[in-house]
């Protein structure tokens, strides 16, 4: 599935809440089904400290797409990491680049990266394009 | 005398209205609190009718605004019983008042091995300005320690007093936990060693009624929009002596007396710390904001905050799981807490959705987290406008985000 293929599945998975609980039960929901993260990464390197909650985040190559591996210390905050990772791995490097995200904004939960929520988020999805950009580099691209 | 609650209420508009469709429950007023209409009324007057930059004009404008400015300055040397009008600085808020004498005060006292006492229950604002002047002038900062209840320890305090500490900075009341310290002991003791005294008012004068020449503090700092006021000012109250002998912090216009390109000499006080136009505006707002809450008495409002304060932490305490970090003696209308197993940012979100407003984080209090051995808390700040209904919403909305996560 591509990148935005992805971006528009969440997208109607969600347009059928129409109450916020439902949305927070479902991301609940979906911070269960998030892959265990390696214990190994769960360490400071790969903290992404938000003021309100923590991110660990960890990516690697495979073949020529990205494997990100995610996790956080509130529930919330993973079940959006889930998401990100739904749409961000196993995708190309230049891909990861050269789309915008705009599942978020339509789900309604864009709220949660702004800056000044700094519950990790942004900072994680600014990382997961380093990895991106750095990886592409790798490619010789 | 009791205060009409739902009376109140109508003297503040953003109270009346929903939120994610239900009514809003404001729980955040630890952080900022609401205006009432007069305030908003005064601001809108003055645009409208009154600008014109003060201290300088001689036309009719200006000399009307700037009598309204010091008129305003009087009301809060009331407010807080200061002996002189002039020992009343306007500033942008406690943070300013902080590290103008923190500034000040360190570049006249404070030299290499000296000694500055903060507490455990210090706000950033209350740290950072006196951990800055440590670096410059290699001082040292020592911590007042705390015990489990969020109270601090007036045995360790007079332990950590040497010939060396030029300064005392304490808050009066804790903004994480709500703890209300006996700074009045802190003070004498201070004193009887010669040392000043700067209380951080910053959340205790909307709770009760603050008596600087009773206290005998040497500088009592708050901001005005946690007392009802507008954003962007605040109050720096010293003592004559220290404010006359202290450097200015700020220099421009306003502050100076005479201006060569060799030599400037400084205007008097309070002139001499307010460099710069200063925010009349919100000045003379405050002051409204000031004789607003004196008129419903802040007997009155620090009464009818206890009710709610022991409503909330028994409503809230009979929670299975729930756990209120700082359960000191003597507290303001602030409960700070942790749900077993459940991510304060988790509970907060949810909460958010059902139309509270409650902050959760380390509350600007990074230290005093660490000492509890913990991330962060869900602080409810209840003001005299909230209600015992509103607290029964919190309640539920604490079922519903244990039913969510566990």
């Amino acid at each position: 599935m591509t990148l935005n293929e992805q971006q528009d599945e969440i997208i109607e998975e969600f347009s059928v809440f129409d109450d916020w609980m439902d949305k927070y039960n479902y991301l609940i929901e979906l911070s269960k089904d998030l892959p265990e993260i390696d214990p190994k990464y769960k360490t400071q390197q790969y903290l992404i400290e938000g003021c309100q909650s923590k991110v660990w985040l960890f990516a690697e190559m495979d073949g020529d797409t990205i494997k990100f591996y995610a996790d956080s210390d509130a529930i919330i905050t993973k079940g959006i990491a889930a998401l990100l990772v739904r749409v961000l791995s196993n995708q190309k490097p230049a891909d990861i680049l050269n789309n915008e995200l705009y599942f978020l904004d339509k789900i309604g939960l864009q709220q949660n990266l702004s800056p000044t929520r700094s519950n990790g988020l942004l900072a994680m999805v600014k990382q997961m394009k380093l990895y991106a950009i750095a990886y592409n580099a790798k490619m010789g691209n | 005398m009791s205060l009409d609650i739902q009376k109140i209420r109508n003297d503040f508009p953003i109270l009346n209205q929903q939120i994610y469709n239900k009514p809003l429950v404001y729980f955040d007023n630890g952080a900022t609190t609401q205006k009432p209409q007069v305030v908003i009324d005064e601001e809108v007057k003055i645009y409208s009718k009154e600008n014109s930059n003060i201290h300088r004009g001689v036309h009719y404008l200006s000399e009307q605004l700037t009598k309204r400015h010091e008129d305003a300055r009087k009301v809060v040397r009331k407010f807080i019983n200061a002996k002189h009008d002039h020992e009343v600085i306007f500033t942008s808020g406690t943070t300013e008042s902080i590290n103008t004498i923190a500034f000040s005060f360190g570049e006249k006292y404070v030299n290499e091995g000296d000694e500055i006492i903060i507490s455990t229950l210090e706000h950033h604002a209350n740290i950072v300005p006196w951990q800055m002047l440590c670096e410059r002038k290699k001082a040292v900062l020592k911590v007042i320690p705390i015990n489990e209840k969020g109270e601090l320890l007036l045995d360790e305090y007079q332990k950590l007093i040497s010939s060396k500490t030029k300064i005392v900075a304490v808050n009066q009341v804790s903004n994480a936990l709500g703890t209300v310290n006996d700074v009045k002991t802190i003070i004498e003791i201070a004193h009887q060693n010669k040392i000043p005294v700067l209380i951080d008012g910053a959340q205790s004068v909307q709770h009760g009624e603050v008596d600087v020449q009773d206290l005998d503090c040497d500088f009592y700092v708050f901001s005005g929009h946690k007392v009802y006021g507008p954003n962007g000012i605040g109050v720096l109250y010293g003592k004559e002596k220290w404010l006359n002998e202290m450097p200015p912090y700020m220099t421009g216009g306003e502050m100076i007396k005479k201006v060569t390109f060799e030599k400037t000499t400084f205007n008097e006080l309070p002139f001499k710390f307010e460099a710069g136009t200063p925010n009349y505006v919100s000045a003379i707002a405050l002051a409204t904001a000031i004789n607003y809450i004196q008129e419903l008495g802040l007997e009155n409002i620090a009464a009818y905050e206890k009710e709610l304060l022991e409503y909330g932490t028994e409503k809230l305490e009979s929670i299975d799981g729930l756990r209120i970090i700082g359960t000191a003696e003597n507290k303001v209308s602030v409960i700070s807490f942790n749900l077993d197993n459940i991510h304060h940012y988790d509970a907060g979100m949810v909460i958010d959705k059902m139309g509270i407003a409650v902050r959760t984080g380390h509350h600007c209090a990074e230290p005093l987290m660490d000492r509890f051995n913990i991330e962060g808390t869900i602080r409810a700040s209840f003001s005299f406008y909230n209600t015992k209904e509103e607290i029964d919403k919190l309640y539920e909305a604490i079922l519903t985000v244990k039913q969510m996560f566990s």
